[in-house]
């Protein structure tokens, strides 16, 4: 039996974090009433003139720049034409033989652990589309369709993928790392749930070790890395059948069916000068120069990549707590301002991924909204560390600095948490416990290690919990002699 | 160069024409104009001569990332052949 080698590539689109539509002063914040976001020129009407918003072409270089693509010097746009209702001037605008990002690539793990480099071909930016109401269950069903255009024309970038990945674990690793560099670079919010990042899987099957590509299928209608992996393999597999039933795969786009798990065909594809591309002559080309460049890039943080090593490397944490922090860029940052201020970061990464982490899944936050300063964090953690409190009493500040948000040092007082290293207060104490249990005090000089456990405890609870344990011991063998 | 009458009726499907039978022929005559046309000028060297994007000199013409005020609904939906509840209002699509 033949053996078969998947061959996939991806398309994703990513609206961009701008104000404002790509090329009109229309807001691109969420309107729940339609149509309250759009202008004459974002509505197509005759006789406007779309301007470029200058945010979109430096948010589309930065991604470009995260994902090691070459910017173009020169790039412009085109009308892809095509009639559907949610574009209001039958026309997309985009960008087809000069986009403004080229030739880049993504490190991602193959299924050896080993690092592959999956290749990017282009990135454009293109406007969004508005989007659709229908009056029944499902566009067939429907009797009429109500646009509502206040999408319409949102900036976008569409990033195309060489056919690179070999399998739907290779697919969802590179989904994954791009839509953390992409959160990095603060280029895109990457909400698959949300729509701002879509994906597009385009598959084919092909004897292995051939080098002739087979017919491929496009699926659309994946809300999330989770779908898109299975419908990678429910179209391996029934790729793969109908090969060996000697059946031609037809080239079409289908759609994901989350319900039934499976793909089902929506229409054959048209060929790309079906769209009849032609320059845009509304908008004239943009010219990029270095120096453009290199001001966008100062603005790019410590990618993932990158951040990873440097964690691993200068802070000593494990492969799993750098795992955890740079998942989550909010959490990234959070951590570097804390180890500004306090110098020991395994012990941050362990109370970031610990109780922090914890702390704010209970409140069902997101990690954007930790309700603590990161010079407080760094306070209560230097007072864990010298032993003015208690690692437990430490817990229980932070809990309340979230629940309050009061300055730890109130509540450390408040609480009465502060630890007593002061020997001279201590001693009376200590001397206390020592006459009040005599027979432990002359088990502990006759040899009895265990004896000290139980004095201590006696100095704790006399202190009520807040005696510094280490110089409860010290004073105790000091006495004891 | 010679347009047939399929050529005709896949660029009229791709524009969402109809064209009639008495139609055709000038229709034919009319494109194969414009593409013996074009020819003429495929005939011209243009070895070295940079690309033409744009007909107007210009370049980077931007606009600053700020929001200004929409047009009111009431202006948006005011040519609008149908309309439901604040939405445009289409016929069936497929
Ligand atoms: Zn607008």
């Amino acid at each position: 039996m033949t053996e078969f080698q998947t061959v996939i590539g991806l398309e994703f689109h990513a609206e961009l974090k701008t104000k404002t539509k790509i090329f009109c002063s229309c807001p691109t914040t969420f309107a729940g009433e339609p149509n309250t976001h759009v202008c004459p020129v974002c509505l197509g009407l005759p006789g406007v003139l779309p301007v470029l918003n200058k945010r979109a072409v430096e948010l589309a270089m930065k991604a470009g720049l995260a994902l090691n693509c070459q910017i173009s010097p020169f790039s412009k746009f085109d009308r892809k034409n095509y009639f559907y209702p949610d574009l209001p001037k039958a026309y997309q605008v985009t960008q087809y033989p000069l986009p403004i990002c080229k030739s880049g690539y993504i490190t991602v793990p193959d299924a050896d652990g080993n690092e592959k480099n999956i290749r990017i071909n282009r990135i454009h930016l293109e406007e969004d589309a508005g989007k659709l109401v229908h009056s029944g269950e499902s566009i067939t069903t429907s009797n009429y369709s109500l646009p509502d255009y206040n999408r319409a024309a949102v900036p976008l970038i569409e990033i195309v993928s060489e056919p690179d990945m070999a399998s739907a674990e290779e697919a969802k690793a590179f989904g994954d790392k791009l839509k953390l560099i992409l959160e990095y670079a603060g280029v895109s919010d990457v909400k698959m749930e949300q729509g701002s990042l879509r994906c597009d899987v385009n598959i084919s099957l092909m004897p292995k070790g051939s080098d002739k590509l087979g017919t491929k299928v496009e699926i659309k209608n994946l809300n999330s890395f989770r779908a898109m992996h299975r419908a990678i393999q429910f179209e391996e597999d029934r790729q793969r059948r109908m090969i060996e039933r000697g059946e031609k795969i037809v080239q079409e786009t289908r759609t994901w069916d989350e319900g039934s798990g499976q793909t089902l065909s929506m229409r054959s594809k048209e060929n790309d000068h079906d769209y009849r591309y032609f320059p845009e002559p509304d908008l004239v080309p943009t010219v990029i120069t270095p120096e453009w460049i290199e001001a966008v890039r100062s603005e790019l943080p410590e990618l993932p990549d990158k951040r990873e090593k440097r964690l691993k490397e200068e802070c000593g944490l494990s492969y799993y707590d750098c795992a955890q922090i740079v998942a989550t860029p909010a959490l990234a940052f959070f951590f570097d301002e804390v180890a500004k201020i306090f110098d020991d970061k395994k012990t941050i990464a362990n109370w970031l991924i610990g109780d922090v982490s914890r702390l704010i899944n209970v409140a069902e936050k997101e990690y954007e909204q930790i309700p603590i300063a990161a010079d407080d964090l760094a306070y209560l953690l230097e007072q864990a560390k010298s032993g003015a409190i208690n690692n437990n009493s430490a817990k229980a500040v932070l809990e309340e600095m979230f629940a309050s948000g009061k300055k730890p040092a109130e509540i450390i007082s408040e609480r009465g948490f502060a630890q007593i290293s002061d020997s001279s207060a201590l001693e009376e104490a200590v001397k206390a416990v020592i006459e009040a249990n005599a027979k432990a005090a002359e088990d502990f000089r006759a040899g009895k290690q265990q004896a000290m456990g139980f004095l201590m405890g006696q100095v704790m609870k006399a202190t009520k919990g807040q005696a510094n344990p280490n110089l409860v011991k010290e004073l105790l063998a000091k006495m004891l002699k | 160069m010679a347009i047939t009458v399929n050529d005709v009726e896949y660029v009229a499907k791709l524009a969402k024409l109809t064209i009639a039978d008495e139609e055709m022929d000038g229709y034919i005559k009319k494109l194969s104009a414009i593409l013996d046309y074009m020819q003429q000028l495929q005939e011209i060297d243009t070895n070295g001569v940079p690309l033409t994007t744009h007909v107007l000199p210009l370049e980077n013409i931007f606009r600053k990332d700020e929001v200004k005020p929409c047009l009111p609904r009431e202006k948006v939906l005011a040519n609008a052949p149908d309309t439901e509840d604040g939405y445009f209002k289409v016929p069936k699509i497929f």
